[in-house]
């Protein structure tokens, strides 16, 4: 693998990470709990489909075979897709929403801030705009964590479901393999493993102020990296893909 | 959420040097997540530089019944607004 190809691998991942999870927070458009966070969710959705957006246009140029962003977010197969095993669970209830949105963007924020600095100035140039958005979902999601873990008896429960639902998700953030090392060498990146122990503080003390306790034990689930996901990522992109498969080409 | 979910009123200020402008109202249980909904809701646009948001029943509103008392007496005033002043031309606008 050269250095190029890992770089495309890598800015692929990133972008559909946002993709999937834009889209996802984006099927909640029209049937949110209330009208505040039917707005405030899919403003969310917007700020990871933007952030996408510019990942694939960069990835399509470092690739360098003529692929735009059209063609990346919407003509690959369901094994090429790269993204994280944690974005693509499906919505079930808004506890789980949040939190889902909580664990990635407090991990990009993270990230974020290391990637402003990097050697690739595409990308710390995405960063600077990234870094205001994300954090403002940081915000948002850990509000509305505490909330539920302390709010009342149900709410709590359904926190307390997500967290067990959702949390061997988690580790999948740190893995490093080949790309990963790669991009980390050159300097594009920090190296994700490094970020742990302050993605732990942070998760940590939200979960303290919601009453809500980080797991010890759980089965840590990985393969998104691979293209191996799963059930719901098919139905995923079905809906995704749709209008491109049917009329290629559009545009509007 | 709802009946007892408490409404507030947003104000926006669009710029710096204007003042904060009542533009509706939200509803969320404490003070931060009405903030945070209000900057969802009615800034998406680039509206504003800041957002006060206030509790709804904390403002002392005046009666519309009392509107004819209140108001009304002014109604025949016009020398309160300054229409009767020629402006020199050096002044330009004022």
């Amino acid at each position: 693998m050269t250095d190029k190809e890992a770089l495309f691998e890598f800015l692929l991942r990133l972008a559909d990470d946002h993709l999937v999870l834009g889209h996802r927070m984006s099927e909640w458009c029209g049937h949110a709990p209330t009208l505040e966070e039917d707005l405030s969710m899919p403003n969310m959705a917007l700020d990871l489909i933007g952030q996408s957006r510019n990942l694939y246009t960069y990835a399509g140029e470092v690739e360098g075979l003529g692929r735009d962003e059209d063609a990346l977010a919407f003509l690959r197969t369901e094994d090429e897709y790269k993204n994280l095993l944690l974005v693509e669970q499906t919505n079930e209830d808004f506890a789980q929403t949040m939190l889902r949105q909580f664990y990635f963007a407090v991990f990009m924020e993270l990230f974020w801030e290391k990637a402003h600095s990097s050697s690739d100035e595409v990308l710390a140039g995405i960063a600077g705009k990234a870094i205001k958005e994300i954090a403002y979902h940081v915000r948002h999601s850990a509000e509305w964590i505490i909330r539920l873990g302390d709010g009342t008896e149900e709410s709590h429960q359904r926190m307390e479901s997500a967290v067990l639902e959702l949390h061997r998700f988690t580790d999948e953030l740190f893995e490093i393999d080949d790309v990963i090392s790669s991009v980390v060498e050159a300097g594009i990146i920090a190296d994700p493993s490094s970020l742990k122990a302050e993605w732990d503080r942070r998760v940590g003390q939200v979960f303290a102020a919601a009453k809500l306790e980080v797991p010890v034990e759980y089965w840590p689930q990985s393969g998104g990296r691979a293209g191996k996901h799963g059930e719901s990522m098919g139905y995923l992109l079905t809906e995704l893909q749709y209008m491109q498969r049917t009329y290629p080409g559009m545009t509007w | 959420m709802n009946q007892e979910t408490p409404v507030w009123e947003v104000f926006i200020r669009p710029r710096n040097g204007l003042a904060h402008k009542h533009v509706g109202s939200v509803h969320a249980a404490d003070e931060v997540m009405a903030l945070q909904s209000a900057r969802d809701v009615y800034t998406r646009r680039g509206e504003g530089l800041s957002v006060w948001v206030v509790r709804s029943k904390d403002i002392v509103a005046s009666d519309p019944a009392d509107k004819d008392e209140l108001f009304e007496p002014a109604a025949d005033k016009i020398y309160r607004h300054p229409t009767f002043y020629d402006i020199p031309d050096e002044v330009g606008h004022m």
